[in-house]
């Protein structure tokens, strides 16, 4: 009987030294930084290889080969990109690209800056405003864009129906049948969708500026204008870049706006780079081609964040 | 105990179906998905889902999966079921499309020579565009003919009783019609149907061409002329808007009362004639009561036309292959197919010759210059080469409608449009 305790006794210390070995191996394993980062990093890791990296690395595997749709290709090497060089609808597209990206950022910007400046001040129903000025960044681009399609239509376009009765045309205005107009539409379209996402970030900006520099300031005898440009955008510089960042990638890779808007018409005034390799990648079924035209965005949307994230990390070492 | 046979089983089994009037549950499980268009003719698609579906359940024992989007995306869901391997098991694909997908098709040459034989003959064009390499990839379903729709008595104010015979009258007519602020309404923009529909018959009927003997000739004197020609006759006489219209603006512009003529399928008119209440003439009678169809004009080298082909492939990937050619030889017997092709008023027309007897036909003299449109149609894009995959190619970068919308613009000489058109060719076809 005694015997048979002292065993079992033996046997629970047995099993608790082992419980104890792997309590600590799983201890060890969890209190390692470099284990636990690593584990926490997984998930990220996986969703960035899974839905960025490995189509990326088609695109750029597509882009040198002759596939097709239905039809594996072979390998080109650099023959896709020298097509699209020399390709001038190519070029025109890459050209409203660039006007399309500089101008809505700009107005964006500008625009955004006032409204987030405005709506800093303290007014009655400041919540209801700040809120309802998301609206245009919530709706989707594509139902927000066939309402501006509309109000643009060149037939029953009822801009052109208030100006018209209004007495202040006597023609319609060509919205969206003229090159020159259609780009300019696709512009404002882009920036009042755009610019509620520049006026809340940068009102967040302004929020986190103390009112005693702004006061001191005021004391020292400095005027509004010199109050924004010596206090304001000095500090609110960094948000300030951060967020054209977003926003020139967003609107040089933009593609919804453009499509359902002006279809990249009239005579492929509108294309951008987006919409013209999606005529040709998808619509046409070359597939290698279609990638090496969407890759030329990524040369320069890198050099574009490669500047701007160098000169935001100077601004901070300094 | 009497002893139940194998043959008394397959008896009874086949009674109990007939019973039942349902098809064995292995059948039943077939399920067909298709992708279609957005039809014009709204009816139509009615008679899919409504009619065919629970007939062909019945019929078959295939559930029929009618699944429609717009005309302009059905490209982009093809590409990514291919490459994906999965979707839908039939497409729905315009014009040369097959060309750009035969690989990816399974073939329907029985159907086609059985439809061929019992109805008269596929047409020539739906032939062309439909088998790559000798092999039927796909089947043509239908042909939507394009032609003129105008108002008649707008035409008459202007001194045009009849409709112009040739562009240089019908450029004459549509100055007045102009000055009357009832302007030519003709889509030039980006899209799949009126516009080339437009842009190809005009440069052909000028002698113009894509490609000859494997060259590319689209820099011709004929080509120049014919975009000269458009420019003034843009300027002249048409709704400039049309630059950024797609395939339903002039739709809506005609019915409206805001243009007097269109280059389009029937419809205009199918849609006046069913809405008779609600659109009218500025003297308040029914607005169809004023319409007439008529074939675009003549140029120096005579009259030309291109009818926009509906066609359906069977995807190679399909796990229903079988079945979804089964839909389609059942969807084909003039029975069936007749119930598709009535609602449509002549607006889509059969890709056989049989169709052009029907007694559909006599119900309605302003549909009649639809009947025969598609017999008729003798050159496609890429013409005069083949309608393959470079032909495709530049139908869908839209060049020869680009070359006419640039010089009509007013930003491009027609010269400098003729040259630019042409260089894009020669980098397709080299």
């Amino acid at each position: 009987m005694g015997g048979g305790r002292a065993a079992q006794d033996l046997h629970l210390s047995a099993r608790s030294s082992t419980e104890g070995a792997r309590v600590s191996r799983l201890t060890r394993l969890l209190e390692s930084e470099k284990a636990l980062a690593a584990a926490l990093l997984a998930p990220g890791v996986a969703i960035l290889v899974v839905f960025i990296a490995y189509p990326f690395v088609m695109a750029l595997w597509y882009s040198l080969t002759s596939i097709r749709v239905g039809d594996a290709g072979h390998f080109v090497g650099l023959d896709n990109f020298a097509k699209a060089v020399d390709d001038t609808i190519f070029q025109q597209a890459f050209k409203n690209t660039v006007f399309y990206t500089f101008w809505a950022t700009i107005f964006k910007l500008s625009l955004g800056m006032w409204l987030a400046l405005l709506l800093n001040r303290h007014f009655r129903f400041k919540r209801v405003v700040r809120a309802s000025m998301l609206l245009p960044f919530i709706i989707p681009t594509v139902l927000s864009a066939f309402a501006w399609r509309w109000m643009f239509d060149p037939t029953f376009s009822v801009m052109n129906w208030m100006l018209y009765h209004g007495g202040m045309i006597t023609d319609r205005l060509p919205f969206l049948s003229s090159g020159d107009w259609a780009m300019w539409c696709a512009v404002l379209v882009n920036t009042w969708r755009g610019m509620p996402f520049f006026a809340i970030t940068l009102l967040a900006g302004l929020q986190t500026i103390s009112p005693d520099l702004h006061e001191a300031a005021a004391l020292d005898g400095a005027g509004a204008w010199h109050r924004f440009w010596h206090v304001t955008w000095p500090l609110l510089l960094p948000v300030t870049l951060v967020v054209v960042v977003f926003s020139v990638i967003q609107t040089f890779s933009d593609f919804q706006l453009i499509y359902v808007l002006t279809g990249g018409g009239p005579a492929n005034s509108t294309h951008l780079i987006a919409t013209y390799a999606y005529q040709i990648g998808v619509a046409s079924g070359l597939l290698g081609e279609g990638a090496a035209l969407s890759l030329f965005m990524f040369p320069v949307l890198f050099a574009v964040v490669w500047v701007q994230l160098r000169y935001l990390k100077r601004m901070e070492a300094a | 105990m009497a002893q139940f046979k194998r043959r008394d089983f397959l008896k009874a089994g086949i009674a109990g179906i007939l019973v039942s009037r349902q098809a064995p549950l292995f059948a039943q499980a077939n399920t067909v998905h298709i992708v279609r268009w957005n039809d014009f003719v709204p009816a139509a698609d009615k008679v899919l889902r409504e009619v065919f579906a629970p007939e062909v359940q019945k019929a078959l024992g295939i559930k029929l999966n009618v699944e429609t989007i717009n005309a302009n995306d059905i490209p982009a869901r093809a590409t990514s079921a291919i490459q994906s391997g999965s979707g839908p098991d039939i497409f729905m694909l315009l014009n040369n499309y097959p060309h750009l997908y035969a690989s990816a098709a399974v073939d329907v040459g029985a159907i086609a020579d059985e439809v061929a034989k019992a109805q008269g003959g596929i047409y020539e064009a739906s032939a062309a565009l439909n088998r790559v390499g000798g092999k039927w990839v796909s089947i043509p379903w239908s042909v939507v003919p394009a032609m003129i729709a105008y108002r008649k008595s707008w035409f008459d104010e202007v001194g045009a009783k009849t409709f112009p015979k040739t562009w240089q009258e019908y450029h004459a007519v549509g100055k007045k019609l102009k000055a009357n602020k009832h302007p030519i309404g003709q889509t030039l923009g980006n899209t799949f149907g009126d516009a080339p529909t437009f842009t190809y018959p005009l440069l052909w009927s000028y002698g113009g061409q894509e490609v000859a003997k494997g060259k590319v000739v689209l820099d011709s004197k004929e080509t120049l002329d014919s975009v000269r020609f458009m420019v003034q006759f843009w300027n002249d006489a048409h709704d400039e808007g049309g630059l950024a219209w797609d395939d339903s603006n002039n739709n809506r512009a005609f019915l409206s009362g805001d243009i007097s003529a269109s280059l389009n399928g029937a419809s205009i008119y199918v849609a006046a004639l069913n809405g008779a209440d609600k659109f009218k003439t500025e003297k308040g009678a029914p607005l169809h009561t004023d319409i007439l169809h008529a074939p675009l004009p003549a140029g120096p080298k005579g009259a030309q036309a291109y009818h926009t082909a509906f066609n359906h492939m069977v995807m190679k990937y399909s796990k229903n292959a079988k079945a979804a050619i089964e839909f389609l030889r059942w969807a084909h017997k003039q029975e069936n197919y007749e119930k598709w092709f009535v609602v449509q008023k002549g607006f889509a027309v059969g890709a056989t010759r049989v169709w052009e007897k029907h007694a559909m036909w006599k119900n309605d003299p302003v549909m009649l210059p639809f009947r025969g449109g598609a017999a008729q149609q003798k050159r496609l894009m890429g013409f005069s080469g083949q309608p393959n995959q470079k032909a495709a190619e530049v139908w869908n970068k839209f060049i020869v409608t680009g070359m006419y919308a640039q010089a009509c613009s007013g930003k491009v000489k027609p010269e400098d449009a003729v040259k630019w058109a042409a260089g894009e060719l020669r980098k397709i076809y080299t």
